[in-house]
């Protein structure tokens, strides 16, 4: 090991180099948003009825700068407001994004044991899916509320609708993907089916797992932002997109800005799942996706 | 008493076409040392998965330690090693050597002291926190063999174990598969399309045919114990790989091989220069 280790590098080296290609994008980012701009003004450039101008392309320092404007009259700034919203949204998706993945994964493991089942139910699986996800939420929000659930209930389910399929799916993969040679170990320790799913589906399954959860991690979020809409849900991030929506031509940079906070509320939710592939799977790092 | 005992053992795949094994008669004795060898296709490593109960036999009787070869998988008479490593990544060196201890049930003391037994009986002290992707093809296998070791099952079965290998590793391999051999008093089955390995490491060589898979002859190799890197060396060790390569020309071993020159029979070809 200490002569692996005396290979590499310090350990800023690469989170400095990291952190300096992240700074690039963003400011290449910025370069093109404000260089269309900029453009599209200049030569008053028309896509059909779209026109480049300070509402339909507000520039980027006045989105930020947004946040940190009263969000009312002697209110409190934006960014505490859809901080607060975003906390909200924030529950409803990580509720969902459980809910979703333990039913996803509990789905997987039940196909990967029994073709039959994997014939019978994998077709009504998909064609959950190609269901729009605002015509089920409507009889979600009325069937769980009249159960008692609060509202924001129904918006985790809603969320949880988006998040287990890629769930399902990569756990089955995973699970039967295991190298036939480790089965035959397996079976000459005599080893029950339950000590195999422990001990090698499971393990061979992990970068799969979390390959679905990446993806059911950003989904769990546009699942909870959709879902408070029919859900008339006013304290998350839908509720603001909704309302900001209403006044858009005379502060766009309102929604503007709540579209940068849902961003970052998507992308903190992968991290989230990328840290935790970090800790849980030990793998060659080839094989770390 | 004998360890393995196969008679008039029958294998058939798909509706019966495919004759993989006919008509085999074994009888393997306590600490023997048995290698199989024959050409592609013959049915050796499906003779050794039937031993194992990896494979049920179409016809015939297999008793292992005394027992069917269920029982004998169930009882964990048996350790394996196959040609792959088939070591767990996410498991460190000392844990995968430990597999087999987790399901017998051992608890943690007990495990971490034969590991530590285990690791210096393959020469691989130092590396028990390494993982696989970390180690050499040559140190996975050592490492697959402890793990097979591990709970002292009387029969080892191996399945080409070092046929991935490089020659220069396979005969350190060889010698070192002999020493724990000796040290651990198991009885080995071991398939490898190698004539001069086969012969080198076994206290018997049976010879197989090409399909359907029958038992050609077998060779008693009447080298002395213990066997060194002189072994090779020795007149009787020429003599033993003509006996040996007479019996795979007979079985048609030779005949497939010039038919089809693909990897595993190149081999019997190169030692044919010997």
């Amino acid at each position: 090991m200490a002569t692996i280790a005396a290979k590499q590098p310090p350990v800023w080296r690469p989170a400095l180099g990291r952190a300096a290609t992240f700074a690039a994008v963003l400011a290449a980012l910025w370069a093109l948003w404000e260089g269309f701009k900029w453009f599209g003004e200049a030569t008053e450039l028309k896509i059909g009825t779209f026109q480049v101008n300070d509402t339909t392309w507000p520039h980027i320092h006045d989105i930020v700068g947004q946040l940190f404007e009263p969000s009312r009259r002697n209110g409190p700034l934006l960014i505490e407001v859809l901080w607060d919203a975003a906390l909200f949204t924030a529950k409803e998706a990580a509720v969902g994004f459980a809910l979703g993945a333990a039913i996803g994964f509990a789905l997987g493991v039940v196909l990967a044991h029994s073709r039959l089942l994997q014939r019978g139910f994998l077709p009504y699986i998909v064609a959950s899916q190609t269901i729009p996800i605002l015509a089920v939420a409507p009889m979600v929000v009325v069937w769980f509320g009249s159960r008692g659930f609060p509202d924001w209930f129904s918006v985790s389910i809603i969320s949880a609708y988006l998040t287990f399929f890629p769930v399902a799916i990569n756990t089955l993969r995973g699970l039967t993907s295991v190298d036939p040679r480790a089965l035959e170990l397996m079976r000459s320790y005599a080893a029950s089916p339950m000590r195999i799913l422990w001990k090698l589906r499971l393990p061979t399954s992990l970068p799969y797992l979390f390959a679905a959860f990446k993806i059911a991690a950003t989904a769990s979020v546009v699942g909870a932002i959709i879902g408070e809409l029919p859900a008339s849900i006013q304290d998350g991030l839908g509720g603001a997109i909704l309302n900001f929506n209403q006044y858009y031509s005379t502060t766009p940079e309102n929604l503007w800005a709540t579209n940068l906070i849902a961003a970052a509320l998507g992308i903190s939710f992968f991290l989230a799942v990328v840290i935790a592939e970090r800790i849980v799977v030990r793998r060659a790092p080839e094989h770390v996706a | 008493m004998s360890v393995v005992k196969l008679a008039r053992v029958d294998k058939a795949f798909g509706q019966g076409d495919v004759v993989a094994l006919q008509g085999i008669d074994l009888e393997i004795g306590e600490r023997e040392f048995i290698s199989l060898i024959g050409p592609s296709g013959c049915g050796k490593s499906t003779l050794l998965r039937i031993i194992g109960d990896l494979i049920e036999p179409t016809g015939g009787e297999v008793v292992v330690n005394g027992k069917t070869a269920h029982r004998a998988r169930l009882d964990r008479d048996y350790g394996i090693v196959f040609q792959d490593a088939v070591l767990f990544d996410w498991r460190t060196v000392a844990k995968n050597i430990a597999l087999p201890l987790e399901m017998l049930g051992w608890d943690r003391g007990r495990r971490s002291e034969r590991v530590d037994e285990l690791v210096e009986l393959v020469e691989l002290t130092g590396f028990e926190g390494h993982h696989p992707w970390q180690l050499s093809g040559g140190m996975q296998q050592r490492v697959s063999i402890a793990r097979a070791l591990s709970f002292d099952p009387p029969l080892l079965l191996m399945d080409e174990p070092f046929g991935a290998l490089d020659e220069m590793t396979r005969e350190r391999l060889n010698l070192e598969l002999l020493r724990i051999w000796e040290a651990s008093g198991n009885t080995v089955v071991f398939v490898t399309h190698s004539i001069s390995e086969a012969i080198f490491l076994s206290t018997r060589v049976v010879v197989m045919s090409a399909r359907p898979g029958r038992i050609v002859g077998i060779v008693d190799v009447d080298l002395p114990q213990p066997r060194t890197a002189a072994t090779r060396e020795e007149p009787r060790f020429a003599e033993l790989i003509r006996d040996v390569r007479r019996l795979l020309r007979q079985g048609g071993g030779f005949d497939v091989e010039e038919a089809t020159p693909s990897g595993e029979e190149d081999l019997i070809t190169a030692e044919e220069g010997l």
